[in-house]
């Protein structure tokens, strides 16, 4: 593969357009929130059910979120782990959970043939709102996760995405990763699961999202099935702000790899933040494009000094990153951050040109249609939309309000939020 | 925490033949270019695929890797673009592109909104023929495809071993090679080599034009007639067969890599579509496949991952539709404190079992269901049902196999599963890995700098 896809985090939880004029919403009997989209043309549904149960909500219990997450297709109602999965896959049906430091998910694919869709909903139905927590299987999926996170010490990027959360976040919920840390991982037990599950898995904490086949009466019916067992509970509390670090800072980790991992970067944009479509567009001609933007051009294409080059806003209900990075053999790095130094402190003070702006625009509206042109790019929209509390209208207005961004307006944006000396930066490779 | 399989393709992407609906157009240009359509109007977007009969199976020892060396310089210009204008061409036309090489195939995609596709056709015709070689631009790539060698294989210790066991496990069949290439290969690439290698198989008759999405067939050849209609054909020599020899015992291999956690490898030696002597022993695999890693319900996890919990992950796969024999997968990560002996064992064991006992009626049935209902899924993606025509074509079995898979699977019996783990899961059939994990010496906490900017 000519690049790898690690630049797009943005551009992938952005936005997209088809049935994009028709997200239909209202609210179940308990108060959960549900967006549909029909998609009548393949007999088949995707439905998300997503809490605000993310890492952030682990308190110091870190990973905590992702183990119950975890937990809950291992026993639930009358059925093992075995039986559950044996329900999905005898009727084709695909399920999966997950969190990330936002939310937390239960996703589901069928067919809609109703024998099959109703014991895959069914089956769904019952992990929602009657996991077990089984002290036996509790035990194995930690050890599982204990031995993900040794791991993980082995692989120097997420050794720098962890250091650069950490660097960028201090203090905040936001800061560790979400599965958590051995240290923390080793002393939950079984009951700290259960009750995390009863306070955050609960109808007024829930939404549901729905893209397929079904009419709006049968969507109407699932949620409301899905849902019917869970108690309607509390909303919790809003998460706290993030600060912004004080100054900027520079670490280093010694790790014996061919590469150095450079990632760098500081607090920046939010769902429902004004500045984001000047920032996202910007981002865009500096380093979001995928095999044009300024990163790509002064790092790869001038100089070969990486293969992968990117930057990113990655928005979350608080200040998600903004993050720039690279990897590049560890006798060039010095000259590759000054490369990515150089180019980030020049687009700050000139902003881009009108020529790279219009080319911008006419990528991101030329290519409008493709961000939801199948069921699942349109459901991961549909849940963003929801969970965000954006407008319903905002895949509509989109293109609009791209090309409503000026060349001033980017760079006022990015003077205000990206403030070059706040920079968090992360190396992890050999010493140099 | 699936693990990724060795034998996947570079761009990492897990392939399984599907049913295909919906009638696929097809015509052949007097130059040789094939021509395939598949009409998908959910959406006003058009993926367009060219694909060449050509990857890092075709290239002799000294080059390997040059085909994928090759697809990076197809972005640096030809007579009319000036290096990256590709891509800014596309970008502005709101385009998505990109390239992936792999053992069977080099391939070239843009997807963009219905209307520009001409302007996909007209770029891509260009640089079928009249790529501009500089040696100035090689240089400056051939550093971007070191960095990416190192970030893909030489930094992932898994990678690297998956690579050295590719090499342990075939004696002469190309498929020992990596795909991006061994090292000092890499460095000696000069504009020549590729030069050659484009000559040799960059023409419209090594190449098959797939497009899918929201389109008129009729237009399209139209379209594809006047922009790759005016290209010459070459004289193409096909790849010379290399089959590989037979194995004469088991093959084993221990990596010392740093890493924090132990790894294993298994791969026995099985045949695929192309070359099965029965086409039906590479469903069997298929469905074998299925067996034991098909979900959270099959073997491996049910058995060793959650049962024996010997395992903290454990996977099988087959790719069915490669052009030459293959290896049938095995990966898996011991629980702490169980051995690779000990994890080698309950694989085998497992194995074993299919060899004895037939498999269950209701595990034929989950298969069978299984693969039913994916070939509905994969219609969600125009970018997929492209890539199924694409490789099938490409790899010789022609795009219509796909359309028998459903069904082909669906006879498979307990019997014939039965059948080909006695005839090909064999010790002399066997390659075996470990990557016994060594200290990672330097990452201590003491020697963690900390600096203000």
């Amino acid at each position: 593969m000519r690049i790898a896809l690690i630049s797009l985090l943005l551009i992938l939880t952005g936005q997209s357009a088809w049935a994009a004029t028709n997200i239909e919403h209202w609210t179940t009997k308990q108060g959960a929130r549900v967006y549909f989209v029909p998609a009548p043309n393949l007999p088949m549904v995707d439905i998300r059910v997503t809490f605000d149960a993310g890492s952030a909500r682990d308190g110091k219990q870190f990973g905590i979120a992702a183990l119950t997450s975890g937990l809950l297709d291992t026993g639930a109602g009358e059925w093992n782990a075995d039986q559950i999965a044996q329900r999905f896959e005898s009727v084709g049906a695909r399920f999966g959970t997950g969190v990330s430091r936002d939310m937390a998910w239960l996703s589901l694919r069928t067919l809609t043939d109703p024998k099959l869709f109703d014991k895959a909903v069914a089956t769904m139905q019952t992990i929602l709102t009657q996991p077990r927590f089984v002290e036996a299987d509790f035990q194995r999926e930690k050890k599982r996760t204990l031995a993900g996170l040794k791991h993980r010490e082995s692989s120097p990027s997420t050794l720098a995405d962890i250091a650069f959360y950490k660097a960028v976040y201090g203090q905040h919920p936001y800061a560790h990763p979400s599965a958590g840390e051995i240290e923390t991982v080793k002393p939950l037990q079984a009951k700290d699961l259960k009750n995390f599950y009863r306070q955050y898995y609960v109808a007024t904490n829930a939404m549901v999202a729905i893209v397929g086949d079904l009419s709006r009466k049968q969507a109407e019916q699932t949620a409301e099935k899905l849902l019917a067992k869970l108690p309607a509970g509390l909303k919790p509390a809003e998460l706290p702000e993030v600060a912004m670090p004080k100054q900027g800072r520079r670490e280093h980790i010694a790790f014996p790899s061919a590469q150095t991992h450079v990632m760098s970067g500081l607090p920046g944009s939010y769902r429902n933040d004004d500045d984001y479509f000047a920032l996202f567009v910007g981002n865009h001609i500096l380093g979001g494009g995928m095999l044009v933007s300024r990163l790509f051009e002064e790092v790869r294409e001038k100089r070969g000094l990486a293969y992968n080059t990117y930057s990113y806003f990655a928005p979350m209900y608080r200040k998600g990153p903004f993050a720039m990075g690279l990897q590049t053999r560890t006798d060039q790095a010095d000259k590759a951050m000054e490369v990515l130094n150089q180019t980030l402190t020049e687009f700050i003070e000139e902003g881009p040109t009108e020529e790279e702006l219009t080319a911008a625009k006419q990528n991101i509206t030329g290519g409008f249609v493709m961000r939801f042109d199948t069921n699942s790019k349109m459901i991961g929209y549909v849940e963003m939309i929801g969970f965000y509390g954006l407008p319903l209208d905002y895949l509509e207005t989109f293109q609009e309000k791209v090309n409503a961004v000026t060349v001033d307006a980017i760079k006022d944006a990015f003077q205000r939020r990206v403030d070059s000396e706040l920079l968090q930066t992360i190396t992890v490779g050999e010493a140099q | 925490m699936k693990l990724q399989i060795a034998s996947a393709v570079l761009s990492g992407m897990f392939l399984l033949p599907v049913q295909a609906a919906v009638k696929v157009h097809e015509r052949i240009l007097d130059n040789g270019l094939k021509i395939l359509i598949k009409e998908d109007h959910r959406s006003p977007v058009a993926v367009s695929q060219v694909w060449y009969k050509v990857g890092s199976s075709y290239e002799p020892g000294g080059i390997t890797g040059i085909s994928h060396m090759l697809e990076h310089m197809m972005f640096k210009g030809t007579d009319e673009l000036k290096p990256g204008e590709f891509s800014r061409i596309i970008a502005a036309n709101g385009g998505n592109e990109n390239a992936f090489t792999g053992r069977d195939y080099t391939a070239y995609f843009q997807t963009m909104e219905k209307s520009r596709l001409e302007v996909s056709f007209k770029l891509e015709a260009d640089r079928m023929r009249n790529l501009k070689l500089l040696d100035e631009e090689l240089q400056k790539e051939l550093q971007v495809v070191y960095e990416e060698r190192r970030m893909r294989t030489d930094d992932k210790p898994r990678s690297k071993t998956q690579e050295h066991f590719a090499a342990l496990a075939y004696s002469n069949s190309p498929y020992r090679n990596p795909i991006i290439g061994w090292p000092t290969d890499i460095e000696n690439y000069t504009i020549a080599d590729l030069e050659a290698w484009y000559q040799k198989w960059y023409a419209p008759n090594n190449a098959t034009l797939v497009v899918v999405g929201d389109v008129e067939p009729k237009a399209v050849f139209a379209l594809a007639e006047k922009y790759f209609g005016p290209l010459k054909p070459s004289d193409i020599t096909p790849v010379k067969p290399q089959t590989e020899v037979e194995q004469l015992g088991i093959r084993r291999m221990i990596v010392n890599l740093p890493d924090k956690l132990p790894y294993l490898v298994m791969g026995y030696k099985v045949p695929v579509l192309n070359t099965a002597e029965h086409e039906w022993e590479a469903y069997a695999l298929e469905v074998m496949a299925g067996i034991l890693d098909g979900g959270s319900s099959a073997r491996l996890e049910s058995g060793l991952v959650r049962g024996k919990q010997i395992a903290v992950a454990a996977g099988a796969g087959y790719n069915l539709n490669s052009r030459l024999d293959e290896l049938f997968m095995f990966d898996a990560t011991p629980a702490q404190g169980k051995s690779h002996q000990e994890l080698e064992a309950a694989l085998k064991e497992e194995i074993e079992k299919l060899k004895y006992e037939l498999v269950q009626p209701e595990e034929l049935q989950r298969i069978k269901a299984q693969v039913l209902a994916n070939a509905t899924y994969e219609r969600d993606s125009m970018f997929y049902q492209g890539m199924q025509m694409g490789i099938n074509e490409t790899v010789g079995l022609g795009w219509q196999k796909a359309d028998e898979y459903v069904d082909k699977v669906n006879r498979i019996t307990a019997e014939q599963v039965r059948e080909v783990a006695k005839k090909y899961f064999t010790d002399n059939n066997l390659s075996v890995a470990y990557l016994v994990p060594q200290p990672i010496a330097e990452q201590t906490g003491n020697e963690k700098l900390k600096e203000s900017k």
